[in-house]
C-alpha cells in the first residue's frame, strides 16, 4: 500500500477559498509563522477574513500585510503588543479584536480539532475576557464554557514534511501549528524541506498526515523568516 | 531589585519569567543553580539570552528575545505549555504589573483607550502558578502609586500576588494587606509609605535592606 502524494503549488492549495473565510495561522512571533502562505493570501485579495493567530506579528511582517491591505475584519488572538497597526486598527474600530487567554485559545483550537464542542475552565473567571460567556457548575465549581474553534483553512509552517503531509516542527516554531493543523476543513502546510516518504520516521512525526490536505515546498527562505534585528 | 528578586528562586524550581523587568532576572541567576525556566511559547530549560548575531531564528522566549537551550531542554506545543501551567507544575512566576491591590489582585494587561496589548499567557500564569511575585517600579512614570487599595484597571487575576519587588522595597501581600519586608538601600520606610497607595504594615525592629 502506498500513501497519497499531497504536494502541490500555493495557487492550487489556496484555490476556491472565498471572501469571509476563517483562517487559522500558525506561529508565535516569527517562529512557525507561514510567511509565504500569508503573502499568497494577500495576493489572492480575499476580503472580510476572520484571522485566528496567537499574535499579530510585527510591522511589515506576516499578519501585518493582511491588516495593511484591509482584508481582515476580525482577529481572534492573545497578544498584539508588538504590532502598533493592529492596536491602532482595534482602537479605531477598523478591526474587531477578540482576546483570549493564550492557553485557552490553544485549548479551544485543540477542542475544534478533536471534534469536541468546547472546554470548561476557571481561567479568566473574573476578567473582562470571559464576560458574557456561559457558566456551568460542575462538582461545586463554577466554570466558563469556552467554545471550540475551527476554521475554513489553516496555514501551517513545518520544518519538514513528506508528500503525505506528515509534519515535523523545529524548536519554538511548533507552538500553535500542530493544534491548528487539526482544526480546519482545509489544512495547508508550507515546508522548508519535503523529504521522500519514509524518511521522516513515524516516531518523529508531530502532525500525522491524515490531518493535512496540501503540502507546499518552500524555496529559499525570505528575510521574514530570519533573525529580527530590533 | 532584579538581583534581589533572583534570590526568590530556590533550587529545583520550575519558573516562568514574564515579559518586561522579570526577564532580566535570568542575568542574575547563579549558573550553578538547578532551575528549570519555562516559557509559554513551548520550551522548558531556557539557557542564556543570545545576541542576534549568534541567535537561532526558531528559538525565542515569549517576549521575543533570542534564547538558547541547556542540556535536557524540551520543546512542546502551546496546549502542552499551558497544561504545565494550569495543572500546578509551575512553582513560581514573576510578572510585571500596572497595578497591584492590597488583596493581591493584579492588573497588567489593559489600560483602556491607551494601551491594550492583550493578556497573552498572563492570566493563566497569575491564576495557576503556585507562587506569583511581581517585579515593578514602585510608582508609574507620573509618580502615581502602583500599589493600591483596589485596582482601577481591568484585572488579570484576583488575589494572586504573594510578594512585590520594587525599586524601593520588598512588600508581601498578607491577609491584612501590604506588609513591608525589606527596604532598598538608602530608602526610608516613610518614603515607601508615601509612595504606596494603601496602608503598609511595618515590621518591628530593624528593617533589612537590599
Amino acid at each position: 500500500m502506498r500513501l497519497a502524494d499531497k504536494s502541490t503549488t500555493m495557487q492550487e492549495a489556496l484555490s476556491g477559498l472565498g471572501d469571509g473565510a476563517t483562517v487559522m495561522v500558525g506561529g508565535f512571533g516569527v517562529p512557525g509563522t507561514p510567511f509565504t502562505l500569508i503573502r499568497d493570501l494577500v495576493r489572492l485579495g480575499l476580503r472580510n477574513l476572520t484571522v485566528i493567530k496567537n499574535d499579530a506579528n510585527e510591522t511589515g511582517m506576516g499578519i501585518d500585510h493582511l491588516l495593511a491591505s484591509g482584508q481582515v475584519t476580525r482577529l481572534i488572538t492573545t497578544h498584539i503588543g508588538l504590532n502598533p497597526r493592529a492596536i491602532e486598527m482595534m482602537n479605531s474600530g477598523a478591526i474587531e479584536v477578540e482576546f483570549n487567554a493564550q492557553g485557552i485559545l490553544a485549548e479551544r483550537i485543540r477542542a475544534g480539532g478533536a471534534g469536541l464542542g468546547g472546554i470548561l475552565t476557571d481561567i479568566g473567571e473574573e476578567t473582562e475576557l470571559t464576560a458574557g460567556k456561559p457558566r456551568i457548575e460542575i462538582a461545586g465549581k463554577r466554570l466558563v464554557v469556552e467554545t471550540a474553534l475551527r476554521a475554513d483553512v489553516a496555514l501551517i509552517h513545518a520544518e519538514r514534511a513528506d508528500p503525505f503531509g506528515n509534519l515535523r516542527y523545529v524548536a519554538t516554531a511548533r507552538n500553535f501549528n500542530p493544534l491548528m493543523a487539526m482544526a480546519a476543513d482545509r489544512v495547508i502546510a508550507e515546508a522548508e524541506r519535503i523529504v521522500p516518504l519514509g524518511d521522516l520516521a513515524g516516531d518523529d512525526v508531530h502532525t500525522p498526515g491524515p490531518f493535512v490536505d496540501h503540502v507546499v515546498a518552500l524555496g529559499p527562505l525570505s528575510e521574514e523568516y530570519a533573525v529580527v534585528r530590533r | 531589585m532584579v538581583a534581589r528578586a533572583a534570590r526568590e528562586i530556590a533550587p529545583g524550581m520550575v519558573v516562568n519569567l514574564g515579559i518586561g523587568l522579570p526577564t532580566k532576572v535570568v542575568d542574575h541567576l547563579d549558573p550553578d543553580l538547578s532551575v528549570c525556566l519555562h516559557t509559554e511559547n513551548g520550551l522548558s530549560g531556557i539557557g542564556p539570552t543570545l545576541p542576534p548575531e549568534c541567535a537561532n531564528s526558531n528559538l525565542i522566549d515569549a517576549g521575543g528575545a533570542y534564547v538558547s537551550t541547556v542540556p535536557g531542554s524540551a520543546f512542546f506545543d502551546s496546549a502542552v505549555s499551558f497544561a504545565l501551567v494550569r495543572s500546578g507544575r509551575l512553582d513560581l512566576t514573576m510578572l510585571g504589573a500596572f497595578e497591584v491591590s492590597q488583596s493581591g489582585d493584579l492588573a497588567n494587561w489593559k489600560i483602556p483607550g491607551r494601551f491594550s496589548p492583550g493578556a497573552g499567557g498572563g492570566i493563566e500564569l497569575a491564576q495557576k502558578a503556585r507562587r506569583v511575585v511581581v517585579l515593578t517600579t514602585h510608582t508609574d512614570r507620573a509618580g502615581n502609586p502602583k500599589l493600591k487599595d483596589t485596582c482601577t484597571l481591568p484585572i488579570t487575576a484576583r488575589g494572586c500576588v504573594a510578594r512585590i519587588f520594587t525599586d524601593m522595597a520588598v512588600i508581601d501581600v498578607t491577609p491584612a494587606g501590604f506588609a513591608l519586608i525589606e527596604l532598598a538601600h538608602g530608602v526610608s520606610a516613610a518614603e515607601v509609605c508615601a509612595a504606596t497607595g494603601a496602608a503598609l504594615a511595618l515590621p518591628r525592629g530593624d528593617i533589612p535592606t537590599f
